[in-house]
């Protein structure tokens, strides 16, 4: 519209072999240690989530494994009870909230940018803060683990065993503040991913042409932004009961017990979703490739997330069958339950369409999605049962549930995100992981996963509840048992040889080429590693695969500033472009308000004023981070 | 009902080889319990059937090599009908299991049953069982362990005294939560005679592992007898029995150890009726001896671990709200008599 005084330099002005290194120069994060403490490049937050939150997997990992030490034999004193229900609470919260939804959230980060092919993540520097804050989240938890004072209440908390009369302590406080922290960190990424899918993709990529993936983290975000603020009320209230003695759970003085578990359920079963369809997503990519055809069925698979997103929020209370609601809403929410088996099936058959009418090469990551497509579908077929509420007042709360969800969650969002690893590895480091390893990890995941979680179907059936530190020997349950704490090794070793090759492939692996896996979505039209640019100029799509066009050459926009950092913004159904805007550079002020607000959080788990005092350097941070640099405002 | 035995006595041939449990969702004694299998099996052979289906489906497109022939388009558009067809059918099976889950959830030939004369409550980390009285006799109460007549539905009113427990004795019927603050019932039925063991099903604290209780199903007739003997006061009738001059040589040990009982603080969470012991935040153990298990099923009722129990309480369930109370051996013994003397 207008230019600004300051003298601009486009990238049509500049020479072509000229172009890369003056974008880098702009683009680049600061060195050392506070380049690394300032980046705002959703490149290395995305990383640093992604490493960060598999270092919480092998944490809750282990944890597991002491669990199944425990279990292995009738009346075992290896754990006391105390330590027992902390380590199962925290497996748990750590799985769920600082494991499968920040990865999922992560893949999103690194990925989206990069698929709709612009510069950067919206916010970036509420995307640097956002990891920080998860950062500190886990942190609490963890020492709370180490200090012996972590939650041990179970990852759902129910009041009133959470509550200030049988929650001694500050555990319970502790697991309250750590879903402040890691829902704060989910909300802020799903508000950038929603902006960016909707504002920043590259000109061309209408609605009809956006991956897969990034539908499915579209979606995602959408349930993030819904559901979060249930979890964050019933945290909150809870905190309210403990520390500043409300009666929001109190039914003595007019609260109610149950009302905890609708609200922790609201947010609780589009949680699974959050962490699933970010998978379903991930499988439309990688098996698109690896049978050399575009996914069968684009829009009954956009369709089908968004139709699992919206009835994800209508299903909440098959968690409660037996807390003695009435009959009449139950089954209402049966046939719920049992409806979201539609959305669900119409994924698997797109999934298998596309297998059959493909060529399939069996490389590791097509071996993930296959490991899917079997887990998946079983953990599907359970879950239509404990939809059932007579089948579910025998199930509920046993070790059949107990396999159902690790069923649905590792079959259906962990081993996909193994497989992605694989599958998007190169892309992120510049090099491959090793094909022969990745065979023998697939097959101890996969083996180990079964032998160990299927025994526990039968297990539930034959009587056995969740969450018990021991069991006594007249019981028929110990040789199951032991067998499951057996093989709960052998998948433990599985991931242990991932982690090995990952850790290998990124000084030795074979190096990679931007396309290795000849793929046909935007992130592989850049170099691996991408530049901090992502793209040296903003490709213009006009396909739904734009790397598998007849054309040997991807058209490209230009006209962005190549002296300041500068990005596309595009309309929401036709991205059409719209304007340039500017896109912040590096600042410290995320990481001083994410530590302000890590101090406010802790502090209010002891006294209510801290929420008060902890305000202060809060409201100083955000004004430093958001004052005004006269830095001239987007242009069309 | 005998189809039921049948299938569910092959069920649990084939996946439990040979265990039997008297705490199983695959071994019913009961109509309610044997109903819930049925619609197992009916679900686990429905969705056995959709899932080979399916992976039939996965094996055969991975090894199927498509032709070069087949022209694009058309094979598209034969994909899509298959798969519309596939999703249909999921929908139809789906409605299928709904109906077949709502009509069998209500139950009317036991949702219907009598009044509750039981009070069952969960507590931190044991069950009261209160038997409400009559006009001629009053009530009394048991821990751990309901005593119910065969052939008959009995109903349970069922409340938590702190937090949320949950009420399962699967070889009988599915579970239900006692909750805070709300009433809910259950309604359990035996066909036979015999012992059933449940559980606590809803995390409630430390030793949620250990809350165990036993339903013991017996013929009306020694139904009756037992709440006989539960309504009288053991104490008075061993008084009786000492006076009459049987079981002489209990005499010394049992009534210091009586004496020992009332003097420490057991009398302050423990009532023994026809004594001045009228504590209520511990079981009642005017029939303690009678009972099969102690400490809600951590134990198997004997003087040996009773008086291991009262030694040293929290050695043997941790965090229980029993607390170690400092005695003599000679003391210990005394009042373990006392307490086997109460039958």
């Amino acid at each position: 519209m207008n230019s600004s005084s300051t003298a601009q330099v486009l990238d049509v002005e500049v020479e072509r072999e000229d172009l890369e290194p003056r974008l880098r120069r702009t683009w680049q994060s600061g060195k050392g240690i506070w380049g690394a403490l300032t980046t705002v490049d959703h490149k290395i937050i995305a990383r640093r989530y992604i490493v960060t939150a598999f270092v919480f997997l092998a944490l809750g990992g282990v944890l597991a494994l002491v669990m199944r030490v425990q279990l292995a034999f009738p009346e075992a004193r290896f754990l006391s009870a105390d330590r027992y229900n902390q380590i199962f609470t925290t497996h748990g919260s750590n799985m769920m909230f600082l494991f499968a939804v920040p990865v999922m959230e992560a893949m999103g980060v690194y990925l989206v940018p990069l698929m709709v092919g612009t510069r950067n993540i919206a916010f970036p520097r509420l995307n640097a803060f956002s990891y920080w804050i998860f950062l500190a989240g886990g942190l609490v938890l963890w020492i709370a683990v180490a200090l012996d004072a972590a939650p041990d209440v179970g990852w759902f908390a129910y009041v009133p065993l959470s509550g200030p009369e049988y929650g001694a302590g500050k555990r319970a406080d502790i697991w309250a503040q750590m879903i402040t922290f890691t829902e704060l960190s989910a909300l802020a990424v799903a508000v950038e991913i929603v902006v960016t899918v909707f504002k920043q993709r590259a000109p061309g990529m209408s609605l009809d042409r956006i991956p897969v993936f990034v539908w499915s983290m579209l979606v995602t975000s959408f349930l993030v932004i819904i559901a979060m603020p249930a979890i964050m009320f019933a945290s909150s209230s809870l905190i309210l009961d403990r520390l500043v003695g409300t009666h929001f759970y109190n039914p003595a003085e007019g609260g109610d017990v149950l009302l905890w578990q609708h609200l922790f359920w609201f947010f609780g079963h589009p949680e699974v979703y959050i962490i699933f369809l970010p998978a379903v997503g991930m499988v439309s990519a990688m098996i698109s490739p690896f049978s050399q055809r575009p996914v069968f069925g684009y829009l009954a698979l956009v369709i089908a997330l968004i139709a699992t997103g919206l009835l994800s929020f209508g299903l909440w209370v098959h968690h409660m069958f037996v807390a003695g609601l009435p009959p009449s809403g139950s089954s209402f929410f049966t046939a719920s339950s049992m409806a979201i088996a539609i959305p669900a099936g119409t994924q698997i058959f797109c999934f298998l369409a596309t297998l059959w009418s493909g060529r399939p090469i069996f490389k590791t990551p097509m071996l993930f999605v296959i490991g899917f497509l079997i887990t998946f579908v079983m953990g599907g077929m359970t879950g239509v049962m404990v939809a059932s509420v007579p089948l579910d007042t025998q199930v509920h709360d046993t070790y059949f549930v107990v396999a159902h969800f690790h069923y649905v969650l590792v079959g259906g969002a962990v081993f996909p995100l193994v497989g992605a690893i694989y599958y998007w590895f190169p892309k992120m480091t510049g090099r491959m992981m090793s094909e022969k390893l990745g065979r023998i990890v697939f097959g101890m995941i996969f083996a180990g996963f079964h032998l160990t979680f299927f025994p526990m179907h039968i297990l539930g059936l034959a009587g056995m509840p969740r969450r018990v530190y021991t069991y006594p020997p007249e019981l028929p349950w110990s040789g199951m048992n032991l067998f499951v704490s057996v093989s709960a090794f052998v998948l433990a070793a599985g991931f242990g040889l991932f982690f090995i090759d990952a850790i290998r492939s990124l000084r030795s692996g074979k190096v990679a080429g931007p396309n290795p896996w000849n793929c046909a979505s935007l992130e592989w039209a850049t170099a691996s590693p991408p530049p901090p640019y992502n793209f040296a100029r903003i490709p213009v799509v006009q396909s739904r695969d734009p790397l598998w066009q007849a054309s040997s050459e991807l058209p490209v926009a230009t006209g962005l500033r190549v002296d300041r950092r500068e990005l596309v913004v595009s309309s929401v159904v036709a991205a059409e472009p719209e304007a340039r805007e500017s896109s912040p550079a590096d600042s410290i002020w995320p990481l001083v308000a994410a530590l302000a607000t890590t101090v406010m959080l802790i502090g209010s788990m002891f006294s209510a004023w801290a929420v008060v005092w902890g305000a202060v350097p809060i409201a100083i941070a955000l004004t430093c981070w958001f004052w005004p640099k006269r830095t001239p405002e987007d242009e069309s | 009902m005998k189809q039921v035995s049948i299938v569910s006595c092959l069920f649990l041939a084939v996946f439990t080889a040979g265990c039997t449990g008297v705490q199983s969702a695959l071994d019913p004694r009961g109509p309610a319990a044997a109903d819930l299998l049925r619609i197992i099996l009916f679900f686990v052979f429905v969705c056995t059937s959709v899932f080979l289906l399916v992976m039939g489906a996965l094996v055969w497109s991975l090894l199927r090599k498509p032709s070069r022939e087949e022209s694009k388009g058309a094979q598209e558009r034969q994909i899509s009908v298959v798969v519309t067809a596939a999703i249909v059918s999921t929908a139809a099976i789906i409605v299928l299991l709904t109906v077949v889950s709502f009509t069998s959830d209500r139950f009317p030939e036991y949702k219907e049953a009598s009044s509750a004369a039981i009070l069952a409550r969960g507590e931190q980390w044991w069950w009261r069982f209160d038997y409400d009285g009559d006009d001629r006799s009053p009530g009394f109460q048991t821990a751990n362990e309901l005593h119910i007549p065969v052939g008959q539905d009995v109903r349970l009113r069922l409340q938590a005294t702190d937090v949320i427990h949950s009420f399962w004795v699967p070889s009988l019927a599915g579970k239900q939560d006692l909750v805070p603050g709300r009433d809910n019932t259950i309604t359990l039925h035996a066909e036979r005679p015999g012992i059933y063991r449940g559980q606590c099903a809803e995390f409630c604290g430390l030793q949620h592992a250990h809350m165990a209780l036993e339903v013991v199903a017996q013929e009306p007739e020694a139904y009756r007898q037992w709440v006989e003997s539960q309504r009288r006061s053991a104490v008075v009738s061993q008084v009786a029995a000492v006076i009459a001059g049987r079981d002489v040589f209990m005499r010394k040990p049992c009534i210091a150890g009586r004496d020992v009982f009332m003097r420490k603080p057991c009398a302050a969470c423990h009532t023994i009726r026809g004594t001045e012991a009228k504590g209520t935040s511990g079981p009642d153990l005017t029939h303690v001896a009678s009972r099969r298990l102690l400490a809600a099923g951590v134990l198997q009722n004997s003087a040996g671990s009773l008086a291991a129990w009262i030694a040293d309480p929290q050695t043997i369930k941790p965090g229980n709200n029993m607390p170690l109370v400092p005695m003599t051996s000679e003391e210990l013994r005394q009042v373990t008599a006392f307490l086997e003397t109460l039958r």
